[in-house]
């Protein structure tokens, strides 16, 4: 039960936060105008804090139910929590302040934290992944495996979110220009309107001609299999806490488990509702927007799916 | 520096910083609860402007809090596995249900009430910042419950080296958790009303277009700090019954006493240990006593700012009670901005005496900090301190930036309640680029 639990919070991170990493990992590569960008990274601001609870609620779970195995776990890989620590923090500050202040350089600098901080928690996710699956001291070529795999499996988990939530775009974009919407004058500016969806385009290119809540699935349900494979090769089961503390603690977690699930989901509907701002920013194109945010209850929706799969 | 001081100078900083962020937005969630609640009940326009400006400031608070949160739980296990081999059956336990309680509902729950305006019902909306308010005090709650084991460690028995659960009602109950737990929250709405008071203050005194808004708030601060002080004092009194003797007599300089109490814990200590079967340690422990500079000055900076606070919160009940005093009492305006920076300082220092003075231990008699440090490289350590605390004097000047930039700027077209105004508690005018705007936070 306690080994399920904490395969649970960690497949939760892996599938919500790990398509927020990959977003901000592969930025510069799907948005190439500040446009752009502020429209990729719309994709993740306003969950990625609830997805990060996650890790910390996996964390906490890990500490309480198998105390000495995170002791253990966390001093031996301090180098890559550190690294992993700076780059989250990093990342987080980017997305919050980039909206800030209104200066190109400004938008650079958070830009640059914000993909840099992304690629930082990827790789020590690698370091830590080869630290779990030998013991301490992998080979150079088991860890550049496992540091080149950590940051695929998180790209495709970006690309995947960023194709599913992206959708709308397109359609967003054509009624904005039809309407003659001053909502896209940025984008009009520059390009033509069709073309805002560009990308959406980049986002699915690697998938080819998988859908994008088939290619969500099947990157959610590689990261998820990655993540607990290398769990498994923890001793987990003889590093339970003692049984007086679990008493306490499992079945408390196994009833709250469904209610922080059930919190998540009603965030996520809350989030896809076409709120007064959601008509005031999509402007002219309010009917559209609310297409497109109808996209996020389908990704809230496959998310809880993946998760369930897989506890 | 050795690795231990390494480590520990971290930790404080890593901790002291999170204190600092934690202060002001569990006592700010209290009042935006209770002004939410009056708009909400009464459809008072300037109530619920007030719930928008103070929430938004609370929202950025938060969040560039949180991370500093973030790294403390890492760091516990990073840098402090000895505590988690010997004491995790009852620390990590609290620590694994402050996350589950308390922090994943809370952070889930803040981000419903912060895209929730406009998109839940009213009522649903204001049951959702009561949910992220009671949350945060459970948060405060189970780390207290941690902290206090440290300082008093019951409802446990030591077997085989490491610590087993045999009551947890004593854990829960530990009146070391509970009486710090009652100061905290009672700091915290110090904290928050001198942050009301002197952001108002400043702008009674440009006499910006905000007369009343301000004038309500600066009210709000002002009728909080005093009942705060008092409640501080309350729970401080009854928390001098579960502090550590040995803390007292250093605060107090009482030479003849540290010996005494020295050679009593170094007796009990080598029976802990003889016990548990391990090496005594007791030629380790004889020159370890709490450092006298930090309990001193921690508790001196503490007692002597409740003094000041004190003395700020007297005269300004005269001025709050008049409406021409308010708005044009400017030498009181400056008292009040001057004031704010005080709780901070007092709660750090509050908390300096508390945890310098646990020392040397890390669980009391039971765990010494020493024992407690992971096995790692100085050169680790030297380059984790440099880079956090680079990270965290970054983070408190962008937090206090972004706080006094909001604070000046004054509440906005974007915390009109109307029907059909921007929906999302932004200061920025609305951008193409920004559809949800980053600044939301």
């Amino acid at each position: 039960m306690e080994i399920a639990l904490l395969a649970f919070f960690t497949a939760g991170y892996l599938v919500l936060s790990g398509a927020d990493f990959g977003i901000g990992m592969l930025l510069p590569y799907l948005g190439r105008s500040p446009g752009e960008r502020g429209r990729v990274l719309d994709v993740i601001t306003p969950f990625f804090l609830a997805d990060e609870v996650w890790l910390v609620v996996a964390v906490g779970f890990f500490a309480g139910a198998f105390p000495v195995l995170e002791g253990g776990f966390l001093a031996e890989n301090y180098a890559a929590f550190t690294v992993l620590l700076l780059g989250w923090v990093a990342r987080d500050a980017g997305i919050l302040l980039r909206g800030r202040v209104d200066r190109a350089a400004w938008r650079t600098g958070c830009e640059a934290a914000v993909v840099i901080g992304s690629w930082a928690v990827a790789l020590s996710w690698g370091f830590v992944l080869a630290g779990s699956t030998g013991s301490a001291g992998a080979a150079p070529p088991v860890l550049a495996a496992a540091v080149a795999a950590a940051a695929a499996l998180f790209c495709a988990q970006g690309l995947a979110l960023a194709a599913l939530r992206l959708r709308g775009e397109t359609s967003r974009a054509e009624t904005g220009k039809a309407s003659g919407g001053d909502a896209l004058r940025t984008e009009t500016g520059k390009t033509s309107g069709g073309e805002a969806g560009v990308p959406w385009r980049r986002a699915r290119r690697p998938f080819g001609a998988l859908g994008e809540r088939a290619a969500y699935a099947l990157t959610s349900a590689a990261i998820v299999s990655a993540g607990l494979a290398a769990g498994s090769r923890l001793p987990l089961a003889e590093h339970l806490a003692d049984p007086a503390t679990l008493a306490l603690l499992t079945p408390a977690a196994a009833i709250l488990t469904p209610l922080l699930v059930g919190t998540q989901v009603w965030l996520w509907r809350v989030l896809a509702r076409p709120g007064a701002g959601t008509a005031r920013t999509a402007g002219a194109a309010g009917a559209a927007g609310a297409a497109g945010t109808t996209e996020a209850a389908g990704v809230a929706g496959t998310a809880g799916a993946a998760g369930t799969a897989t506890s | 520096m050795d690795t231990l001081d390494l480590a520990r100078l971290q930790f404080a900083l890593t901790a002291g910083t999170h204190f600092l962020f934690v202060a002001l937005t569990l006592g700010l969630a209290t009042l935006i609860a209770v002004v939410q609640t009056r708009a909400t009940l009464t459809r008072s326009t300037v109530h619920e402007r007030m719930t928008r400006f103070w929430g938004r400031l609370y929202v950025i608070n938060y969040v560039m809090g949180i991370v500093t949160g973030l790294v403390m739980e890492f760091q516990l296990g990073m840098a402090w596995n000895g505590l988690s081999h010997f004491a995790g059956n009852v620390f990590g336990a609290a620590l694994a249900m402050e996350t589950l309680v308390a922090f994943f509902v809370e952070s889930t729950f803040l981000g419903l009430w912060i895209f929730g305006w406009g998109r839940l019902n009213r009522w649903a909306h204001l049951a959702v910042f009561w949910v992220v308010t009671l949350t945060a005090y459970a948060s405060a709650y189970w780390v207290l419950v941690a902290n206090g084991f440290m300082q008093n460690p019951v409802g446990a028995e030591s077997s085989g080296g490491t610590l087993r659960l045999t009551d947890a009602a004593a854990v829960l109950a530990n009146p070391a958790a509970l009486t710090a737990f009652g100061h905290v929250l009672a700091a915290s709405l110090v904290t928050a009303g001198f942050f009301l008071a002197g952001v108002s203050a400043h702008h009674l005194r440009r006499r910006t277009a905000e007369q009343e808004f301000f004038r309500r708030s600066l009210r709000i601060g002002v009728f909080t700090g005093l009942p705060g002080l008092l409640a501080v004092l309350a729970f401080g009194e009854l928390s001098f019954s579960t502090v550590q003797p040995m803390k007292w007599a250093v605060f107090e300089g009482d030479a003849a006493e540290i010996d005494r109490l020295r050679a009593e814990a170094a007796a009990a200590y080598g029976a802990v240990r003889e016990g548990a079967g391990g090496a005594g340690g007791l030629a380790d422990l004889v020159d370890h006593v709490p450092p006298a500079l930090p309990v001193q000055a921690g508790g001196i900076a503490m007692l002597g700012l409740f003094g000041v606070m004190a003395l700020v919160s007297l005269v300004s009940v005269p001025p709050a009670l008049s409406s021409r005093a308010v708005r044009g009492l400017r030498a009181w305006h400056v008292l009040l901005i001057a004031a704010v920076p005080l709780p901070f300082a007092a709660v750090l220092g509050g908390w300096v005496l508390r945890e310098a003075g646990r020392q040397p231990w890390a669980v009391q008699g039971l765990l010494t900090t020493e024992e407690a440090l992971s096995d790692l490289p100085p050169g680790l350590l030297r380059f984790s301190l440099a880079a956090f605390t680079v990270l965290f004097a970054v983070l408190v000047a962008l937090n206090a930036w972004m706080l006094v930039r909001t604070a000046r700027r004054g509440p906005g077209p974007a915390d009109d309640p109307a029907p059909g105004a921007p929906d999302l508690p932004t200061g920025s005018p609305p951008a193409r680029d920004e559809p949800v705007p980053a600044a939301v936070f």
